[in-house]
């Protein structure tokens, strides 16, 4: 809680040089001119919707294997953040792809396990909604989790794997990809704006879950205490 | 700049995305303080 501010700050600080950066700094590139620079905007959310989902997956099967409720509240809050930042870039992969192809989508293979993506996850958090008991509901959502992340590394490899209209990766593609040296430092910067937000937005989920659970306890404690607590129970709103 | 209207946008709607998030969250969370004091309001007067 002590590092919330500076941390704040921290983002805030990196996301307006990220900005800067991308805007004025990075070179122009040979084919796509200038609206290439929300490249370093789009592989930040990217980066960031990976991480977030990649902590899902390994708290879902921290949740099957312990059954301690911590694996649980992060398994959520990785998919909340994890859905969020893949709007992120899905929004600004279609502001890339008007200007840059003509069209604002189409259905290839990058776009298509991407959208997918984000609808499994969406369904993620329906099905977490639509499960009353907590141990059931941790259950059903990590094992739909896991299943859920298989399409990441499909995201991943499809470009590689098929002809798309999405560019082909600039990064680990091989002989013919790589970065101008200062195309490269500005998306090292834009990539840790987008991690460091993540991560704050991440901790504060995390929070709202572990608060949720205290109020189940006290809950409980008011069904089984009848009394005050019971007769202030049933003022408060339910969320 | 050519196109800049478009740059413009992706960079806003990355801000707006987590803004908008961050905004619920922090609603969110506010909310549930308030009904967990007030369930433990009973517990401290007795």
């Amino acid at each position: 809680m002590k590092a919330r501010i500076p941390l704040t700050v921290l983002a805030a600080g990196l996301m307006s040089v990220a900005g800067y950066a991308a805007l004025f700094i990075a070179p122009d590139e040979r084919t796509m001119h200038e609206i290439q620079r929300i490249f370093y905007f789009h592989l930040g959310c990217w980066s960031a919707m990976f991480t977030a989902l990649t902590i899902t997956f390994v708290a879902n099967i921290g949740w099957l294997l312990t059954r301690r409720p911590q694996w649980d509240w992060l398994s959520v809050s990785g998919a909340e953040v994890g859905v969020a930042s893949c709007t992120a870039g899905l929004i600004t992969g279609v502001l890339w792809g008007k200007p840059a192809w003509g069209i604002w989508w189409t259905w290839d293979a990058r776009l298509t396990t991407c959208f997918v993506l984000w609808l499994l996850y969406v369904s993620y958090l329906i099905l977490r909604g639509l499960i009353e008991d907590p141990g059931r509901r941790a259950t059903l959502s990590a094992v739909f989790g896991i299943f859920a992340f298989l399409d990441a590394p499909l995201v991943y490899v499809s470009n590689r794997l098929w002809r798309t209209q999405h560019p082909a990766p600039v990064l680990l593609g091989g002989a013919n990809s790589g970065l101008d040296p200062t195309m490269g430092r500005v998306l090292m910067i834009s990539v840790s704006a987008m991690l460091t937000m993540m991560l704050i937005v991440l901790a504060d989920r995390y929070r709202l879950e572990r608060l949720r659970h205290e109020l189940d306890e006290l809950r409980v404690a008011g069904e089984t205490r009848p009394g005050e607590l019971v007769s202030a129970l049933a003022k408060a709103p339910r969320n | 700049m050519k196109n800049f209207q478009f740059l413009f946008a992706a960079w806003m709607a990355v801000w707006a995305v987590f803004f908008i998030y961050q905004v619920s969250v922090s609603t969110r969370i506010s909310r549930l303080r308030d009904e967990i004091d007030r369930l433990k309001q009973p517990l401290r007067e007795n």
